[in-house]
């Protein structure tokens, strides 16, 4: 497939239901991957089998603050430039770009940088939603390691760092995106097609096009169509009734209630926040959980609303997805559990929970 | 020429008619009436002029709030607008969107004589992306094919520090003299694109507002009137002639604004939810604290994303014009109207076609027309009215924000529609003046001004930075032309940024009064 004008479009709307709440508004990376692919032309989404199986993949993306990315917006040299450091590092080419994480704005800017360089872009990615740290990636439960690592910024300077673990590479790198002004191009567990197999998360990109494609196309009832699409479980139609949110660390913790309306009348459900919709409780009971994917849609459009922009009065669909496979491991559910995220409960299938 | 206030009018130019009224300085009601809008706009305002004058003193009228529509109108018909440089600081970021990319041709060709990204530009914290280069601007001006008309220029967070911008300024004025310069910190806050994009239009609206206050002086000259003159902007708030002269595209939007500050004004209530009912919608926004709330999202203006925001507002097709009908037992209300037509096609008019009007007569709750004509078709229009009854009150839920019953104003021709009790409404208010209520708006306004950045308080200090943006903000509003001793701050909102370690905390402040002397 090319990735061409259309498909980004569907991208960027599949890709905001990918992100569970977070990840970051899809629509600057869209605007960014419509000029590279205006000025070089649409690259091409491949699989690995259409890729040598010792060529070298650059999981990528940019880490840092949302609100500064929508204001100082990037060179759109960076992935050239980490792309340079990494060939030199590993002396040999890059065969391929793929999304650290299909959800929220990371999902374009892999693209971006592919067309300018002309290579394609693999239909994967690490995550198959959003999280908010370097380590939870798919390539990171699979033990491939995560440096040598890089980060850059618009100004060119480069870091490139060998770190102990994920979670020491995640404290380095955020600090140093700071200091470059609180956005910053990363790639870091570089790996081999080969080791990707078992490694990524295959098939993302032409998931978040088709989740795009189906909002869009249906006429009648795009939540109806999306839920089918995804062999989702509705959770829940309702309105928003009460909101919070607090910001810790840099991170947004907090829960919104939604109130059933119709055939969910005098239900009340609880949505976990810490800048993901984590968790959903109905009456104390836990009826989803991460890493299982949470997305809070408007019933009508079938949009996926940012737990930022989450408020009173408004119409949802709650629905939840299984996550990939690799998330349920013992490894996985560690690294992105409701564990990991400081809840006290197990994780359990969400098609197991609604049977 | 420093008049203490005496009569003010008020003017709202609206899609179908241009509302005019005058107010004493004790907010008593002298005269009001209403005209067709025309094409051109400036008659209609004039024909309004011209029939108040006949009915109140002309020469006790010391002020004119006039909200309208020419900055709109110029805009979608691409017409009257200047074509001006584009620059933004931010390089070597931001490269990746260029300026205006995105915009139809035609616009971008109508408004921009060219664009560039020179080297410098603000970080989040304050420090400086890269050292701001203006020899860069002047070689930008030397490139292009002629003066331009007016310069916009953007620079990265502008709205943390204006000092690139403003040194920007200072060069273009070496390189072009006396030109109109308009500067994004002073438009709109955080998102480059959109804040651009306002100051670009913005820039090429100067000559609008320009030939809009020439009009508007010559129409008034000619009653012998040089009364001082503000124009209603976005947030239902005032600004000064020479301000809406520099910030012309904060007159876009007004209408809404000034329908809610009017209701409010006519009921006395602070807080409310306000129905704005015509003959093809209705508009629902909320009245909090006796200002609209605005929408969380920016707005387009001509299809291009800015981040003004609006007064929020859910509008739903339903007005004294909306067709009921009836297919295969099923009752359908609208989305269809027969609009302005309604006085020849609705049932009681001795027209053919059942409207929410009709409806509405029928069922007692207004007696316009002939009531006789609606026999016969009492189930349809019936079950259409309950549907319409429940649209509204789910519309008014979803502009709610919070549980629990609220007072609910009602304005606007279509209002005869609604019931005497709703679900979720704790009371309903139907003001007297209720159809020119958006030009009441204009005429009470206040007087805004508003600083929104991002600050990094150390322990302690966050009490200290929200007191010094409170006096930039009220600082605003008397430069504006609010009256220094009664300007207050009327809004603070505090968000913190996501996916940083250290503090930062983006803050909104707006500080309002009534008008000083002038």
């Amino acid at each position: 497939m090319l990735l061409d004008a259309d498909a980004l479009q569907a991208i960027a709307r599949g890709a905001a239901v990918l992100g569970t709440g977070g990840g970051g508004d899809p629509h600057i990376g869209l605007l960014m991957a419509l000029q590279a692919i205006e000025e070089s032309g649409p690259p091409r989404l491949v699989t690995l089998d259409e890729l040598p199986a010792d060529g070298l993949l650059m999981p990528c993306g940019m880490m840092g603050a949302p609100t500064v990315s929508i204001e100082k917006i990037d060179n759109g040299g960076e992935g050239a430039r980490l792309r340079e450091e990494v060939e030199r590092h590993f002396a040999r080419p890059v065969v391929a770009l793929l999304s650290s994480e299909i959800g929220g704005s990371n999902a374009l800017i892999p693209i971006c940088w592919a067309a300018q360089m002309g290579l394609p872009v693999l239909d994967a990615d690490g995550m198959g939603r959003a999280f908010p740290e370097l380590p939870q990636v798919s390539m990171h439960v699979a033990g491939i390691s995560p440096s040598p690592a890089f980060l850059t910024d618009e100004r060119g300077n480069v870091l490139v760092t060998t770190a102990s673990t994920g979670e020491w590479l995640e404290r380095i790198h955020r600090k140093v995106t700071i200091e470059m002004g609180g956005s910053a191009a990363t790639t870091e567990y570089i790996l081999t097609v080969e080791q990707a197999r078992t490694a990524v998360i295959q098939g993302s990109v032409s998931l978040a096009h088709r989740i795009g494609r189906t909002i869009m196309e249906a006429r009648v009832d795009p939540v109806g169509a999306l839920i089918d699409a995804l062999s989702a479980v509705r959770l829940l139609d309702g309105k928003v009734t009460d909101v919070e949110r607090n910001t810790t660390g840099g991170f947004v913790f907090g829960h919104a209630i939604v109130e059933g309306l119709r055939e969910d009348a005098g239900r009340l459900l609880r949505i976990e926040i810490q800048n993901e919709n984590l968790a959903v409780l109905d009456e104390g009971r836990v009826i989803a959980s991460v890493p299982d994917l949470i997305a809070v849609l408007d019933s009508e459009i079938a949009e996926a609303i940012p737990t930022e922009r989450l408020r009173y009065g408004q119409r949802v669909t709650v629905i939840a997805f299984p996550c990939d496979p690799i998330w349920r491991t013992p490894r996985g559910l560690e690294v992105a559990g409701p564990r990991a995220f400081g809840y006290d409960f197990d994780h359990e299938p969400v098609e197991a929970l609604h049977g | 020429m420093a008049e203490r206030l005496d009569l003010r009018v008020g003017i709202d130019v609206g899609g179908t008619n241009t509302d005019t009224v005058v107010l004493d300085c004790d907010g008593r009601f002298l005269a009001k009436v209403k005209v067709p809008t025309t094409r051109d706009v400036m008659s209609g305002i004039a024909a309004g002029i011209a029939a108040i004058v006949g009915q109140v003193d002309a020469s006790r009228i010391t002020h004119v709030m006039l909200g309208t529509t020419h900055a709109t109108n110029a805009l979608l018909e691409r017409r009257d607008l200047r074509q001006v440089a584009v620059i933004r600081i931010g390089s070597p970021a931001t490269h990746a969107v260029r300026p205006l990319f995105g915009w139809p041709e035609d616009l971008r060709t109508a408004v921009s004589l060219g664009e560039t990204i020179v080297p410098g530009g603000i970080e989040f914290d304050g420090r400086e992306i890269v050292p701001f280069e203006p020899e860069a601007v002047r070689r930008f001006l030397d490139s292009l094919p002629r003066q331009p008309d007016g310069v916009a220029i953007t620079s990265v967070f502008a709205p943390v520090s204006p000092q690139h911008e403003l040194e920007a300024a200072e060069m273009v004025r070496k390189v072009l003299g006396d030109v109109d310069v308009s500067l994004s910190h002073e438009l709109g806050s955080i998102g480059l694109l959109e804040r651009e994009n306002a100051t670009v239009l913005n820039a090429a609206l100067v000559g609008v507002a320009h030939g809009v206050s020439g009009a508007l002086s010559g129409a008034l000259a000619e009653h012998g009137l040089s009364p001082v003159t503000f124009f209603a902007q976005n947030d239902g708030t005032l600004m000064a002639l020479e301000y809406a002269l520099r910030y012309p595209v904060l007159t876009i939007g007004s209408g809404p604004a000034n329908s809610i500050r009017g209701a409010a004004y006519l009921t006395g209530t602070e807080n409310a939810v306000v129905l704005d009912v015509g003959g093809t919608s209705s508009d629902i926004g909320v009245l909090a604290n006796t200002f609209p709330r605005e929408s969380s999202y920016g707005v387009e203006i001509g299809g291009i994303r800015t981040n003004f925001r609006m007064p929020d507002l859910v509008t739903i097709a339903l007005g004294g014009g909306t067709i009921v009908s009836e297919h295969d037992g099923d009752v359908r209300v609208g989305p269809e109207s027969v609009g302005y037509r309604i006085t020849e096609e609705a049932l009681v008019f001795g027209g053919n076609t059942p409207t929410l009007t009709d409806a509405a007569v029928a069922a007692g709750r207004t007696d316009l027309g002939d009531a006789e004509r609606t026999r016969g078709c009492e189930p349809l229009l019936e079950a259409a009215l309950r549907q319409a009854d429940a649209m509204l009150a789910d519309a008014i839920d979803r502009i709610k924000t919070a549980r629990g019953d609220q007072p609910l104003v009602v304005v606007g021709g279509g209002s005869v529609l609604v019931p005497s009790a709703l679900t979720g409404v704790s009371a309903i208010h139907r003001p007297e003046h209720y159809e020119v209520a958006n030009a009441v708006g204009a005429a009470i306004a206040l007087v805004s001004g508003q600083v929104d950045q991002i600050v990094h308080p150390g322990p302690g200090e966050r009490e200290h930075l929200i007191g010094q943006l409170s006096r930039e903000a009220c600082d605003k509003a008397v430069h504006a032309g609010a009256d220094p001793n009664a300007v207050e701050v009327v809004e603070i909102e505090e968000v913190p940024l996501a996916y940083l370690t250290t503090p930062a905390i983006r803050i909104r402040i707006r500080a309002a009064g009534p008008m000083g002397w002038v």
